[in-house]
C-alpha cells in the first residue's frame, strides 16, 4: 500500500495526508455528544407549536413530579436570573426562553434536566402550556403592511415589522447611468431559506464546578473565543473563569457561529443543579430553530449596450431576517457583504438598497457557507447576466468575457467600495470553457434541441470576499476581527502551535502544521495544532466566512516568520557571526558562501534552551507570536460550467456535469482544497434542486425533518471536473486567499442558469431555485412556483 | 428489560428500556461512539451498523431488536493494529472531512466490497446513496471505495500511525 510513511520528515505546502484522520476513521473522534461526564444529566427543550402566539400560562407541576427530573426552567425562573433574553449578534436580542409570547415555530418554551436523555423528553410531554394563538407574519413581502400582526411587540416603541434600511452605492449616478443605457433587463428572483445542516446537529455539556466557579462549555462553536466573552458579557460570569471548549466539530457551515439557547440552558441547568448538562439537540429542532441561510427576495436591473458592454447594476432587497435579528456580520454591515453584488465586472455604477423585516420565522440570516451573503450577491449578478445575455441573445459566456475585469486593472476599487486586490478573470473562464469543451456542448445541445431534447449549459463566474477582517471596519459585538497565533518550538526541535480558530472538517490540523513547516522547515509530522480550547490558544474570532486561511494563516505565518527570525539570531551567536551574515534554508541557517557551516532548526532550538549566550534584548528559547489585522480582505475568484439534462416528461434535472476552476492563491494541500470545492459544489447543486425551508400561511416550517428538506446525496452528485488558476495575495504573508466557501457561492447560479438555458426553449427567462421536478414542470408550462411559501 | 447482544464479538447484557434505540445503546450503555447519531428519519445513514452482517441504520433499530443477535460498528474495522482497507482508502483519497458520516460511510462501503470486490462507480453511488455527506460532495468517497477495491488483500501497513 501506497503508505503516509514519507510524511515523517516532509516539509511545508503539498499534497499530504491528514493527520486528523487517525482518530475519525477509528470512530474516536470526539464530538460534543460523545462527551460524559461523571454525574451528568440530560436536558432536552419544549417548543412552541405555533409561530405566533401569547402564552397564557405555563404548568409545569406535573414535569416537576416527574421521578427522573432535577429541575424544569421557563421564561420566568430566566427572568430572575436577567437571562430571559440575550443580546444577539447584530444588535438586537433573541428570546432564551419565551416570556410573552412566541415568535416562531419551534422557540424554546421550556427545558428540562433530568437523569437521561428518554425522561428529559418524557418529562416534556407533562408540561401544559396555553398559547392564545395570533396571525402569523409568514410572507416577507407583506411584512410592512400595516396590516400585518406586530411581531417584535417587545421593542419599546416598535409598531412594524422594519429592522433596518441600508443603502450602498452611487444611487443618483446609477440612475443616470440605467437613464442613458441603450439596454435594460429587470429581473426578481428569490434565494430560498435554506439550512446549513450539518451532519451533527448543535449541542453543548456545562459544567459548573461549584467550588471553584468556574465553569466549563465543551460546545459546537465555530467561534469558542467569541462565545467565551459573550458568555462573560451576557451572565455577568468572570471571563478567567469560563472556559469554551470546541471539540470535534461535525461540520459548520455556518449553522454554529451563534450561541443558541439550548447552550445557555446548559449552563443554567448545570448552575441550578450543580452538576453537568449535556443538551443535544435532534434534527427537526437543528432545521427548525437554528441559523437558516439566505431568504433574500431581490429585484435586480443591469443596464447594457447593444453591443453587450454592461455599464450598471441596481437591486433592490426585501431580507428576511426571521424573528429577531440574529445574523452574524460584522456590525457596520447589516446586509453583509451583499454590496460585492458588481460581481467580477467592469462597472461604471452599482447601487443596492437593502430592507429587513422582521417575520415569524426562526432567526438567523447568515449561515451555510455563504462569506456574509457574497452567495446572495454572486447569485444576483450572475443570473441578471445570463438575463442579460438572453435579452441579446449572446452566448453568456462571451457575454462575460467581454465584461470581466482585466488583470492589469487590479487592484480594482468597486463601485460599491471594495478593494479587489488580485485577479486574472479571462484565464479562469477560459482554462473552465476548455476542460468542458465549450464550444463542442455547444454543438451537442443544437443537436439535441433539433431532436425536442433538453440540455442546458450554465455559466457563473464569482468573486468572493472572504477574510474578515480589517479591525478599522470590523467587528462583531465590538469584538474587532483580528487573529492570534503562539508557535513555540520545543527544545528537541518539535513545535506546537495554537490558534484561535477551530476547524469543523477544514483539516486545521494538517493545514497549519503546514503552514508552520513551510515557514520553519519543521517536518510537518512533529507540530502539533492546538486549537478549539479557549483555556489553551491566543483569542481570534474563529472560523466561518472562510477566514481561517486569510487571517489565521497569516497569523501562524508571521508568528512562524518571527521564530525564524529568532533562530537566525541564535544561530548568529552559535556560530559566532552577525545574523546578517546568514542565508536560509529549508530549516536551516548557513554562512553565506560557506553552505558547509550552518545550524538546523533542531540545533538552534536545543541551543535556545542551553546555557549559549544571547545578544541583548534577545531572550532565551524559540517561539513567536502574532496578532493579525488583515490589512484587506482577499478575493477568491473561480469560473464554473455546469452542464444538465432535464427529462420533459417528469421534470427531473440530471446535473451531467460540473467544472470547476478556482483561484484562491497558492494551495497549502491540494488534496484539501480540492475536497473543499467538491463539498461546496454538492451544497450549490442541492440548493439548486431541492433545498428550500418553505412554510405553510400559519407558518409551520415544512422543511422540519431529512424527510422533508432534502440534502444531495451520492446520485444527484456528478463527478466534479476541477482545475485552478494561482493567483497570489499581494497582502496576505503567504499570498493565500481561502477557499471554504467559494464553491457554494459560486455554483448554485452555475446550475440555475444552466437549467434556465435548457428550458429557454420555451421562452422561459428565469424561475426560482428549488428546482424539483415539480418547479421545472410549473416553469415550462409557464407558473413557476414561490418556493419560499406552500400555498401561493 | 435485560438483553444480550454481541457487539465487535464481546457479549454485553445490560438492563435497558424496551424503546430505547440502537444507536443509544451503543453511543451511551456501552459507550462505542464512533456510531453517530444524525436524524431520527432512517435519511442521512451515520447511525450505519451491521446486524448480523446486514447493514441497518441503528436510530430506527430498537436495541430490544438487537439481542440474540451480533453488531459490527466502525471500532472493529481496524484488526491488530491495522486499518481495513477501507479505512485506508478513506485517508489515501480524502474521504471524510468533519468526519460525522464516515464511520457509517465506511460500515456501508465495506459490506459492499465483502458483497463485490470490484464495484462500478455507479455501484458505489447506488451503495452509499441512503447516506449523506455534508463535506466531501461524494467524490472523494467514491474514490477512497475504489481505493480500498484495489488494495484488498495486499499487506496493509501501519500507515495511520505515523502522523498519529
Amino acid at each position: 500500500m501506497t503508505a503516509v510513511s514519507d510524511t515523517e520528515t516532509t516539509i511545508g505546502f503539498g499534497r499530504v495526508l491528514r493527520k486528523e484522520d487517525v482518530r475519525f476513521l477509528r470512530g474516536k473522534g470526539n464530538y460534543v455528544d460523545d462527551i460524559k461526564l461523571p454525574g451528568m444529566l440530560h436536558g432536552a427543550v419544549l417548543r412552541s407549536p405555533y409561530a405566533h402566539a401569547k402564552i397564557v400560562s405555563i404548568n409545569t407541576a406535573a414535569a416537576e413530579a416527574h421521578p427522573k427530573v432535577r429541575a424544569v426552567v421557563t421564561g420566568k425562573l430566566l427572568e430572575t436570573l436577567n437571562l430571559a433574553w440575550i443580546p444577539s449578534l447584530s444588535h438586537d436580542v433573541i428570546a432564551v426562553l419565551a416570556t410573552d409570547k412566541v415568535r416562531y415555530q419551534g422557540q424554546e418554551v421550556a427545558f428540562v434536566v433530568a437523569d437521561d436523555r428518554y425522561a428529559a423528553r418524557d418529562a416534556l410531554e407533562l408540561i401544559e402550556v396555553e398559547y392564545e394563538v395570533l396571525p402569523a407574519v409568514i410572507d416577507a413581502k407583506t411584512a410592512l403592511d400595516p396590516s400585518s400582526a406586530l411581531i417584535r411587540d417587545d421593542i419599546e416603541g416598535k409598531s412594524d415589522n422594519h429592522i433596518f434600511d441600508w443603502d450602498c452605492g452611487d444611487q443618483e449616478e446609477t440612475d443616470q447611468v440605467f437613464d442613458q443605457a441603450e439596454v435594460v433587463v429587470k429581473q426578481e428572483m428569490l434565494y430560498p431559506r435554506v439550512h446549513p445542516a450539518p451532519m451533527e446537529t448543535c449541542g453543548a455539556v456545562a459544567d459548573m464546578d461549584p467550588i471553584s466557579g468556574k465553569l466549563t462549555i465543551w460546545s459546537t462553536t465555530q467561534a469558542p473565543h467569541a462565545h467565551r466573552t459573550l458568555y462573560a458579557l451576557v451572565a455577568g460570569l468572570p471571563e478567567h473563569k469560563l472556559r469554551v471548549v470546541s471539540p470535534d466539530i461535525g461540520g459548520g457551515f455556518g449553522n454554529k457561529v451563534g450561541i443558541y439557547p439550548g447552550y445557555v440552558l446548559a449552563v443554567v441547568g448545570s448552575i441550578l443543579t450543580k452538576r453537568p448538562v449535556k443538551w443535544m439537540e435532534d434534527r427537526s429542532e437543528n432545521l427548525m430553530s437554528t441559523s437558516f441561510a439566505r431568504d433574500y427576495h431581490m429585484s435586480g436591473e443591469i443596464a447594457a449596450t447593444k453591443d453587450g458592454k454592461i455599464l450598471g447594476l441596481r437591486v433592490h432587497v426585501l431580507a428576511d431576517h426571521g424573528a429577531f435579528n440574529n445574523t452574524a456580520q460584522p456590525t457596520k454591515f447589516p446586509a453583509g457583504f451583499f454590496h460585492i453584488f458588481s460581481g467580477s465586472y467592469d462597472l461604471r455604477s452599482a447601487y443596492c438598497q437593502v430592507t429587513g423585516v422582521y417575520t415569524n420565522k426562526a432567526p438567523g440570516g447568515v449561515a451555510y457557507a455563504c462569506s456574509f451573503r457574497v452567495t446572495e450577491a454572486v447569485y444576483l449578478v450572475e443570473r441578471m447576466v445570463d438575463c442579460l445575455a438572453q435579452e441579446l441573445k449572446m452566448d453568456p459566456a462571451e457575454l462575460r468575457m467581454r465584461n470581466l475585469l482585466k488583470p492589469e486593472q487590479f487592484p480594482y476599487l468597486s463601485p460599491t467600495g471594495w478593494e479587489y486586490d488580485s485577479g486574472d478573470y479571462p484565464r479562469a473562464l477560459r482554462l473552465a470553457m476548455d476542460i468542458a469543451g465549450y464550444e463542442t456542448l455547444r454543438q451537442e445541445q443544437a443537436e439535441k434541441r433539433a431532436k425536442g431534447e433538453l440540455m442546458g449549459i450554465g455559466v457563473s463566474f464569482f468573486t468572493e470576499t472572504v477574510g474578515a477582517g480589517p479591525k478599522k471596519h470590523m467587528d462583531i459585538l465590538g469584538l474587532g476581527m483580528a487573529d492570534g497565533c503562539d508557535v513555540r518550538v520545543h527544545p528537541t526541535g518539535k513545535a506546537v502551535v495554537r490558534l484561535s480558530v477551530q476547524t469543523q472538517g477544514q483539516g486545521h490540523e494538517t493545514t497549519f502544521a503546514q503552514i508552520v513547516s513551510e515557514v520553519t522547515g519543521i517536518p510537518i509530522a512533529d507540530i502539533e495544532v492546538v486549537h478549539g480550547d479557549t483555556d489553551s490558544t491566543p483569542f481570534g474570532l474563529g472560523t466561518y466566512g472562510s477566514r481561517s486561511t486569510p487571517v489565521s494563516g497569516a497569523a501562524c505565518a508571521i508568528a512562524s516568520q518571527r521564530v525564524r527570525d529568532k533562530a537566525r539570531i541564535i544561530a548568529a551567536a552559535m556560530l559566532e557571526c552577525s545574523p546578517e551574515d546568514l542565508e536560509w534554508e529549508s530549516g536551516r541557517w548557513f554562512v553565506k558562501g560557506d553552505p558547509s557551516s550552518g545550524k538546523t532548526i533542531q540545533e538552534i532550538a536545543l541551543a535556545a534552551h542551553g546555557p549559549l549566550e544571547l545578544p541583548d534584548g534577545v531572550e532565551g528559547h524559540l517561539d513567536g507570536q502574532c496578532v493579525y489585522d488583515p490589512p484587506n480582505l482577499t478575493y477568491p475568484f473561480g469560473a464554473y460550467i455546469c452542464v444538465v439534462d432535464i427529462d420533459k416528461d417528469t421534470g427531473k434535472v440530471n446535473v451531467r456535469r460540473f467544472i470547476a476552476v478556482d483561484d484562491c492563491g497558492p494551495r497549502i494541500n491540494p488534496m484539501i482544497v480540492e475536497g473543499q470545492v467538491h463539498g461546496g459544489l454538492a451544497d450549490g447543486v442541492g440548493m439548486a434542486l431541492m433545498e428550500a425551508i418553505a412554510f405553510d400561511e400559519e407558518g409551520n416550517c415544512l422543511g422540519g425533518s431529512f424527510m422533508d428538506y432534502l440534502l444531495p446525496t451520492s446520485l444527484e452528485c456528478p463527478s466534479w471536473e476541477t482545475g485552478q488558476t494561482v493567483t497570489p495575495s499581494p497582502h496576505h504573508p503567504l499570498g493565500l486567499k481561502g477557499v471554504g466557501e467559494s464553491a457554494t457561492v459560486g455554483s448554485p447560479p452555475a446550475v440555475v442558469n444552466a437549467i434556465i438555458d435548457a428550458l429557454s426553449v420555451y421562452g422561459v427567462r428565469h424561475a426560482d431555485m428549488p428546482f424539483t421536478p415539480a418547479q421545472v414542470w410549473r416553469t415550462i408550462v409557464g407558473s413557476p412556483m414561490r418556493t419560499d411559501m406552500a400555498f401561493k | 428489560m435485560n438483553i444480550e447482544v454481541e457487539v465487535n464479538g464481546v457479549g454485553y447484557s445490560r438492563d435497558i428500556e424496551p424503546r430505547m434505540l440502537l444507536v443509544h445503546f451503543l453511543r451511551d450503555e456501552i459507550g462505542l461512539t464512533g456510531t453517530h447519531w444524525g436524524c431520527d428519519t432512517t435519511n442521512c445513514g451515520t447511525c450505519v451498523v451491521w446486524m448480523d452482517e446486514v447493514p441497518v441504520k441503528s436510530c430506527t433499530v430498537l436495541a430490544a431488536m438487537a439481542a440474540g443477535h451480533s453488531v459490527r460498528t466502525v471500532e472493529d474495522l481496524e484488526q491488530n493494529g491495522t486499518l481495513d482497507p477501507v479505512q485506508q482508502g478513506f485517508m489515501e483519497m480524502h474521504g471524510l472531512q468533519c468526519g460525522f458520516c464516515t464511520p457509517g460511510m465506511m460500515m456501508t462501503a465495506r459490506w459492499l466490497l465483502d458483497h463485490n470486490p470490484d464495484p462500478s462507480e455507479m455501484e458505489i453511488r447506488e451503495a452509499i446513496s441512503g447516506q449523506i455527506c455534508r463535506c466531501t460532495g461524494y467524490e472523494n468517497i467514491v474514490r477512497a471505495i475504489r481505493w480500498a477495491a484495489e488494495h484488498s488483500g495486499e499487506p496493509a501497513d501501519k500507515a495511520g500511525e505515523v502522523m498519529a
